[in-house]
């Protein structure tokens, strides 16, 4: 029997023949924190027993979901993260750096084959590098610093196939909304996502992080896109290092396979309060927003603000909508400046924050009010997900919020897609 | 290990963020103060109501979501006894037992909100004392259970000083 994605990079990684539903502990070949799961890891780790990290060189901590620190309390804690991190030689990416799950890309340490743990549940998004990347809790995370293994179920496999070409105004994010509102938010729980087929390999690669970032939004493991030369020269950016790309087998076997014509999907929309509650954007069109959001780990890359920036060039945000705008890191930061698409989402009225997570958990760079409607590009729309719990949020593609941002309505963006 | 106590009804994919917000989980590293607000945006009196050893009783895909391992220890430090569902998404599964906080799955829809329950953890069996209705239950997973009955990984790394599954 073939061997998948998944098997193949688990086998590697604990050394031994595996298959789907075995146990095996495997060695971890990167390990991340953010900000608000490395304290409470920094506490396991003393709590596990541990003295130093197994190797420091294999672990980051990043400070993105509350930077700059909005409060003493998370202040206190950013502090605790850059002691630990000096103290044990651990890199850590500071306020200003970036999300989490775009800087862990740009440095270059993961890649194709690439067995990696973060606590964070959208690290499932390196999978589009073609790794195995997962989220696991604070504890696992400390067990993984000390030991540099941790415990695995090797995951069956969901293949799903997507076919054709998507139409002008429909990206990578209508895509995975369209998926997830078929699958459920659980029709994936702990499985792999491999994601192939045409469509899938005209995606740029910042498309492709999109797709593998939401695999967590129905259940899965991880999501996976085999590597192609496309990746290796994206990654070529940051390293020199030479990557083995890992192809499933022609006869590896599925727990299921999907498949999806892409050329008929038009603009998608997750309705308050579920991610899987997605519609086409025409059933919501004309309900009136007040925030718009463009960025977070889903959608803060440099082609969702170029996308946006094309929409919105030469126009006025709403005067009743505040568009924010949060770049995935100061790399996507400094060459949206250079290519101009910051002075252009600026003219039109947007309000950009520090590279980070931005207004996406609630902690801090715009909170919105009771009753208010938001429409954002992030991968979560739980009641209370920005703040406040009686508001509500609209999840879609970088084009329908900057269209939304405009007319002050959930808009279909081809109208303005030029 | 046998626990009884009170169910307390939730729907099915209740969330990290619902089970403890981002707003508050950013700011401390304080299990008893995060676990005042456990659960408040599904029901502001919950924390109010629950006497230490009831059961959180819900449908598919409990604790859905963020990595958040603050949300199975704000549960454990309301009192809660164990979380009964129909299943649980998985990062929240590996948080809870490696927390030691007891998960217990099985088919949780004839449940009402107030019935007394008795969990026997080791029989693997939960016994609806007000309706008089015994349910199987899924058992975990034979790492997960060596895990729990260590009292969670940190406890089973003191005992065996690492890893000890395979």
């Amino acid at each position: 029997m073939g061997k998948t994605i998944a098997e193949k990079i688990f086998a590697r990684a604990a050394g031994r023949e595996v298959a789907a539903g075995d146990l095996v502990v495997a060695r971890v070949d990167y390990i991340m924190g953010q900000d608000g799961t490395a304290p409470l890891a920094i506490s396991a780790f003393y709590e596990l027993g541990g003295v130093r990290p197994a190797d420091p060189d294999r672990i980051a901590f990043v400070i993105d979901h509350s930077a700059p620190s909005p409060n003493e309390g998370v202040s206190a804690l950013h502090k605790l993260m850059r002691e630990f991190a000096r103290e044990h030689g651990i890199t850590l990416y500071d306020v200003g750096d970036g999300v989490c799950h775009q800087v862990i890309p740009e440095s270059g340490r993961v890649g194709p084959g690439s067995l990696v743990v973060g606590a964070d549940s959208h690290t499932c998004t390196y999978g589009a590098l073609g790794c195995v990347a997962t989220g696991v809790g604070s504890t696992d995370l400390a067990a993984a610093m000390i030991t540099g293994s941790l415990w695995f179920k090797v995951p069956e496999t969901m293949k799903i196939l997507c076919r054709g070409k998507l139409p002008a105004g429909v990206y990578a994010k209508d895509l995975i909304l369209r998926i997830i509102g078929d699958v459920g938010a659980d029709g994936a729980t702990y499985l792999a996502v491999e994601y192939a087929g045409e469509a899938v390999d005209d995606l740029s690669m910042d498309g492709r992080f999109t797709l593998c970032n939401m695999a967590v939004e129905m259940g899965a493991k991880t999501g996976i896109i085999a590597a192609d030369e496309k990746t290796l020269a994206w990654l070529g950016q940051f390293t020199a290092r030479r990557f083995a790309p890992v192809h499933p087998d022609p006869d590896a076997a599925y727990a299921v396979v999907r498949e999806y014509d892409v050329s008929i999907l038009v603009p998608q929309v997750a309705c308050p309060h579920r991610v899987d509650n997605v519609v086409p954007v025409d059933e919501v069109a004309g309900t009136r927003v007040q925030q718009a959001v463009l960025g977070t780990c889903t959608n803060g890359r440099l082609e969702d603000l170029r996308v946006a920036a094309a929409v919105l060039r030469g126009r006025k945000v709403h005067r009743d909508v505040r568009l924010i705008v949060a770049p995935a890191s100061r790399r996507v930061f400094l060459a949206a400046m250079r290519e101009g698409i910051i002075q252009d989402l600026v003219e039109a009225g947007a309000a950009v924050v520090t590279p980070g997570c931005g207004p996406c958990v609630g902690t801090h760079n715009g909170i919105p009010a009771d009753g208010e409607k938001v429409i954002s590009t992030a991968n979560r729309n739980f009641k209370g997900r920005m703040g406040n719990n009686k508001a509500e949020i609209y999840l879609a593609s970088p084009a329908t919020v900057a269209a939304s941002a405009l007319t002050g309505e959930i808009t279909d963006p081809r109208e303005f897609v030029r | 290990m046998i626990l009884e106590g009170k169910a307390h009804c939730f729907g099915d994919d209740v969330n990290t963020d619902y089970i403890i917000s981002g707003k508050y989980k950013f700011k401390t590293l304080d299990m008893k103060e995060l676990a005042r607000h456990v659960m408040e945006d599904l029901d502001p009196e919950f924390y109010a109501k629950v006497r230490p050893g009831d059961f959180i009783v819900a449908g598919r895909n409990f604790g859905c979501g963020s990595s958040r391992e603050q949300a199975p220890l704000a549960i454990k430090y309301a009192g809660i006894g164990a979380v009964l569902a129909r299943s649980f998404a998985r990062i929240f599964f590996r948080n809870a037992i490696n927390t030691g906080l007891p998960l217990v799955e099985c088919d949780t829809t004839g449940i009402r909100p107030g019935d007394e329950l008795v969990v026997d953890l080791g029989r693997g069996v939960v016994f609806n004392r007000t309706r008089n209705l015994e349910i199987p239950v899924r058992p975990l997973p034979p790492v997960m259970l060596r895990i729990l009955a260590d009292g969670g990984l940190a406890a089973h790394f003191k005992k065996h000083g690492g890893f000890a599954l395979e």
